[in-house]
This record gives structure tokens, sequence and C-alpha cells, in this order.
């Protein structure tokens, strides 16, 4: 049973979060490198808007800010659950090499197939979840030892090892073939939301649609992982089973974030954290509100990145790992 | 310290005699291969005579200065990463895992950005100061636990200390325009090497590694333990600072000339020390020679897999570094 009070408490947070993030987003559709007034917006959104206004309002600033959203919430799912599943609170799809595997793999289909906003958008979601879950299954096997099991800290320096290395692999792919295209691949390392425009929308949305609630129904059995290994046999949870679904979930996730996004890391660190701070460890609970913080951080970063620099702005996963580094040190002194 | 047996001292003659060798040939291979490739002969003529002709001029106004830049930060890494490990006893030592290279790069960051008039000498010493302050960062929180910090801990530390500092400077690079100026020079990395830049890199290069020398075997005794190297006398805290500055100089320089480079101070020295042995003094110049042919043998792929165009030095490093990185992870880094 959980105490209603915390039910409540995390009500409140919800409700205090979509509002946050109302505001933010309000915020973020008037700055912008095209001028578009505040008082504009709503005439604007109810189609009184000149041309232009309809134009940066709806196909330059709605679809950008619906992706760095979704992409925010599906990166924190996505750590939430790695979190759960290794027992490692630094744990996070950028930071453990789940993110660059997806890189390769777009990189390679970004080699051989022009990548532009028709049907083959839709598959590329798909093909960088094959390239993250080759190299979520890679660190596993490196980072597991039989006896001793998944050894979190090695798991993590592993993953870090590796995302340099795939980083060196997708550059050394790219430029072999088509020095034109680097730019692409360097903004996608930098982690530059690429992908702003409605078909990539619609190509994030279904992952997140399906893989939520997905993750909510077995949010009981992430509690039990939690608490170890043998403690969750014993409370008669199927462990590899469990693991193997809900790892699938989690590089999915990160996979399909990041297939329109690039490479952010740091923010499926710190939105379970926050979370867990605000409404205490179980995942029926913090889940939902680590969604909305994911979410919420990454618009956040997207905002101040686009208007910090004119015209290109500072990519949004570059904003975020200088939040996000001096978090994961705090953590990492803290232990 | 006492001498080893002459057996193992001939041994060693022998290695380093063979490793020179193989590197003097990676020397000419790379001077053949590239964009256009010249026949031996030629190279031959330019190195050795006072002709000239085209294919003379190529090797001695490009490809001369950009495989002797090669070979000396090579040599420059691999002895900075052998230091390094020896002085924290880590195996996963780096400086560009470390926060070094990252420190530098923030420093030319700031260094086009704020000081633009600087000029090559100017941005080298910034480099190094920058290379100083990153490394100072992550030891002093590896340092700021009373127990010390575990090896994996310490690489942990570092690589998110990099990732804020590569994210600062970018973020300056962006918001002062000199983004491009700050790529233009780290990652264009060995290419456009020029006799001016050398002049200057050389003999800071050779002066490090003389002073890496001086001190190999200090740094033996501190590579077995604190303990050891107190019980033989010496006074481990003016041996460490010493063995610092020489770490952040020789990496300094090499992040002023080329850029970011991770792995080849983390591989090098154990591929050293696999071929002599323990004792810094084998150690040292063993990793020198094999940094110098690694370097060269990965600049002369970068030019010709993708010719006439290049690819980036560093991405072939850290390619050919992980296999390895992910060994001496499952095997040394083991405790926590």
């Amino acid at each position: 049973m959980i105490a209603k009070d915390l039910v409540r408490k995390q009500r409140r947070w919800l409700i205090g979060l979509l509002g946050l993030i109302a505001v933010t987003a309000v915020v973020s559709m008037g700055l912008g490198y095209a001028s578009l007034s505040f008082d504009r917006l709503i005439p604007t959104l109810l189609g009184q808007g000149t041309f232009k206004e309809e134009f940066v309002l709806l196909k330059i600033r709605l679809p950008r800010i619906a992706i760095t959203l979704l992409a925010g919430m599906a990166l924190a799912l996505s750590g939430a659950i790695l979190q759960g599943i290794t027992r490692n609170e630094l744990a996070d799809p950028g930071i453990i090499g789940i993110n660059s595997g997806a890189g390769v793999a777009v990189t390679l289909y970004y080699i051989f197939f022009p990548i532009d906003a028709g049907v083959f958008i839709y598959l590329v979601p798909v093909v960088a979840f094959i390239g993250a879950l080759a190299a979520a299954i890679l660190i596993w096997l490196a980072a597991y030892r039989r006896g001793s099991g998944l050894h979190p800290l090695r798991l993590v320096l592993i993953g870090a090892g590796s995302s340099i290395a795939l980083s060196g692999l997708m550059i050394v792919l790219i430029s072999s073939v088509d020095r034109f295209k680097v730019d692409f691949i360097a903004k996608w390392l930098a982690g530059s939301i690429w992908g702003a425009d409605w078909p990539f929308v619609l190509a994030l949305l279904p992952w997140l649609v399906a893989l939520v609630p997905f993750v909510l129904l077995r949010a009981h059995r992430l509690n039990l992982l939690e608490l170890g290994e043998p403690e969750a046999i014993g409370l008669g949870v199927p462990l590899t089973r469990e693991r193997v679904w809900l790892l699938l979930a989690a590089v999915a996730l990160a996979a399909a974030a990041v297939s329109v996004t690039g490479g952010i890391a740091f923010v499926g660190l710190m939105a379970p954290h926050i979370a867990k701070r605000l409404v205490g460890p179980r995942h029926q609970l913090s889940i939902p509100i680590a969604l909305l913080i994911g979410g919420w951080l990454l618009l956040v970063a997207d905002t101040i990145g686009r208007n910090a620099a004119e015209p290109e702005g500072i990519a949004a996963g570059t904003m975020a790992a200088l939040i996000g580094a001096p978090y994961f040190l705090y953590l990492l002194m803290r232990k | 310290m006492k001498p080893l047996g002459r057996p193992r001292r001939a041994a060693f003659g022998w290695t380093m005699a063979a490793s020179l060798a193989v590197m003097a040939g990676m020397f000419v291979v790379s001077l053949m291969y590239g964009a256009a490739d010249i026949p031996f002969h030629d190279v031959w003529r330019a190195l050795f005579s006072r002709e000239v002709n085209d294919q003379i001029l190529i090797i001695r106004e490009i490809r001369l200065p950009r495989e002797i830049a090669a070979m000396v930060v090579g040599a420059a890494l691999a002895a900075a990463g052998g230091i390094m490990q020896g002085m924290t006893r880590n195996p996963l030592a780096d400086p560009g895992l470390l926060g070094i290279t990252a420190g530098a790069n923030l420093a030319l960051a700031v260094g086009f950005a704020f000081f633009p008039a600087l000029g090559y000498f100017g941005m080298t010493v910034a480099g190094s100061i920058g290379a100083a302050l990153g490394m100072l960062l992550v030891l002093g929180l590896g340092a700021s636990r009373r127990d010390g910090w575990s090896p994996i801990r310490l690489v942990l530390a570092g690589s998110s200390v990099s990732f804020f500092l590569y994210a600062l400077a970018e973020a300056i690079g962006i918001a002062f325009k000199v983004s491009k100026d700050v790529s233009m020079w780290t990652a264009g990395g060995i290419m456009g090497t020029t006799w001016r830049q050398l002049g200057v890199v050389v003999p800071v290069v050779a002066a490090g590694l003389i002073a890496a020398m001086l001190y190999a075997r200090q740094l033996t005794a501190l590579s077995l333990s604190e303990e050891v190297a107190t019980g033989l006398g010496q006074r481990t805290a003016l041996v460490k600072a010493a063995l610092s500055c020489v770490v952040i100089l020789l990496a300094g320089v090499s992040v002023a000339l080329v850029g970011n480079m991770a792995f080849i101070g983390l591989m090098v020295p154990h591929i050293a020390r696999a071929l002599v042995g323990t004792d810094y003094r084998r150690v040292l110049p063993m990793a020198a020679v094999a940094g110098a042919t690694l370097l060269l043998l990965a600049d002369t792929l970068a030019r010709t897999i993708g010719k006439p165009y290049e690819v980036p030095t560093a991405a072939i490093i850290a390619v050919l570094g992980i296999p390895f990185f992910l060994l001496i992870a499952r095997r040394g880094g083991g405790r926590s």
C-alpha cells in the first residue's frame, strides 16, 4: 500500500510540473532567431496570423518543442529503467554507450540512404534500435562477470570507453565515404536537434505511446529488481526474463529519442534522480514525475542553447552536458 | 634498483633496436603513401640530396614536418601516459581520459575568444596551462576522499570532467564565433604542421622526455607503492610534483599541436611493459618509440583510407584503442 499523502504529494508535483512545462513551452515559442511577439501567439495558433508568423510557429518552433519534450521523456524513462535493472545510480543511455551504438547504425543508414522527411524517416528509429541493442548487448557482456554479476562502476566505465570509440568509428565511417556528410555527424555527436519537423514527431510518438504504459505496468517488478537479485528471486520475479524485457524497452526508448535528436547524455541520469528525491523510490510514483522532468530539462536546455548564440545556436546535448556533468560528479563523490 | 642481469639487459637492447628499426620503417612508409604516392627513390632523394622536383617538395614541405609531428606527439603522449599510470598506480590512466586534453581544449577556446592576438607560441602556452588545470581538477577531486579513489572511479571522474570542459569549450566557441578557429586548431590533427611549429614543440617534448628519464628510477619505486618509495628515501610529494609537471608539459604541447588524442597514452605503456618489464627506465623509452610508431601508423591510415580526403587520426586511434581499453578494464580495473 502506498500512503495517501504520498500519492497526493505526487499529484501536486505532477500538476506543478505540467504547469512548468506549459510556461516553458510558451516562452520557447516566443523566443528565437525570427521574431514572433508573445501577444501574437494565440491569434497565430487560432489561424489568424500572417503567413510568416504561421510558418515560424507551426513549421519551426512547435515541432521542435514537441520533439524536445518527447525525446527528453524517452531518455528519462530509459535512464530510470537502466538505473533500476542495473542497480546503478550512474546509469544513463548516453553515458553507458547505448546512444553511440544507435549513432553508428544511423550513420551507416545515412551513408547508404538519403535521409529526408519521407518514408525512410519512420525506419530511422528501427535502425537506431538495432544498433543500440547491439551496443547494449556488447557492453553488458563485457561488464558481466560470472559470480560477481554486473558490477555497476565497471558497466559505466566500459560504456564510457565504448562510447568514445563508437564516436570515433562514426567519424571514420562517414569521412571515408563522403566528406560533406561529416558535418551531419559532428552535429549528431554534439546532440543538436536535427529532426525538428512534424514527420519526426510522428516517428517518435508511437514508441512512447507503446512503451510508457508497458513500463508503468512493470513498475512494481522494477521496484523488486532494485532490491537485489536474491530478494527479487525470493519474491518470485522471473529475473532474466524481466531484465531482458525491461532492457529492450530502455534501449528502444533511447534509440528512438537519439535517432532524431543526436547523442544527448545526462538527461536520463538526472531526471529519475530528481524524481526520486521528490516522491520517493517507488517507480509507480517516480516514473511519471521523471518523464515530465526529462521533457522539461531538455526543453529548457534546447531553448537556452537555441537562443544563446545566433544563428545556429548551442546544441541541446552540449547544454545538457553543462548541467549534467557536475551532477554526475556530485553523485560520484557522494558514494 | 640494482642493474638487472646481463641476459635481460642484452634482451632489452635487442628489443629496443628492433623497435627503432620498425619505427624507421614506418617513417619511410608514411612518407611514401598518401594522397599522392611517392616512389621510394624520391623519398630517399628528398631526405639526402639537394635536388628539387614536385614529389620532393611534397615530402619536404608537407609530409616531413607532419610525420615528425606524429612521432613527437606519439612519443610525448605515450610517455605521459606511462608516467601517469606509474604515478597513480592506475592501469587506466591516460591524458585523454583524465581531463588533460579537455582542459587544453578549453584553454584554446578561451584564448581564441578573449586573447586572439596570442600567436602560435602563446596558444601553446595557454594549452599547457589549460592541461594543468584540467589535470589538477580531476586529481583534486580524486584526492578529496581520504581513502583515495579506485582506478575506475578516478577515470569516471575524469571522463565527466572532460565532458563538462568540452561542452564549455564548445559553448564558448559558438558564443564567441571562434569554434571554427578552435576546431581548425584541434580537429585538424597532424595535418598542416609547419616547420615553425615544430621549432617550438620539438625542444619542449625533448626536454620533457629527458626529465622523465631522470625521474624514471623514482617512478619505478613509486609504481610499486607509496611505502616502498618512502622506504627507499624518496620525498614522494616532491617527485610526484615533478612528474606531474612533466606530464602536463608533454600532454599540453601535444594537444596544442594536434588536438585531442585519447587512448595512445593508455595503450602504449601496456604494450611497452609487456615487451620490457616493469622498470620504468626501460618502459619509458620503449613507450616513446612505440607511441611514435603507432601514431605514424594511424596517420598513414588516416591519409590512405579515404584518399584524397583525410579521416581524423584521433578517430582511427579510438577505433584501434577500444579492444585494448575493454581488455584492461576487464582485467585490471576490477577492484572498486
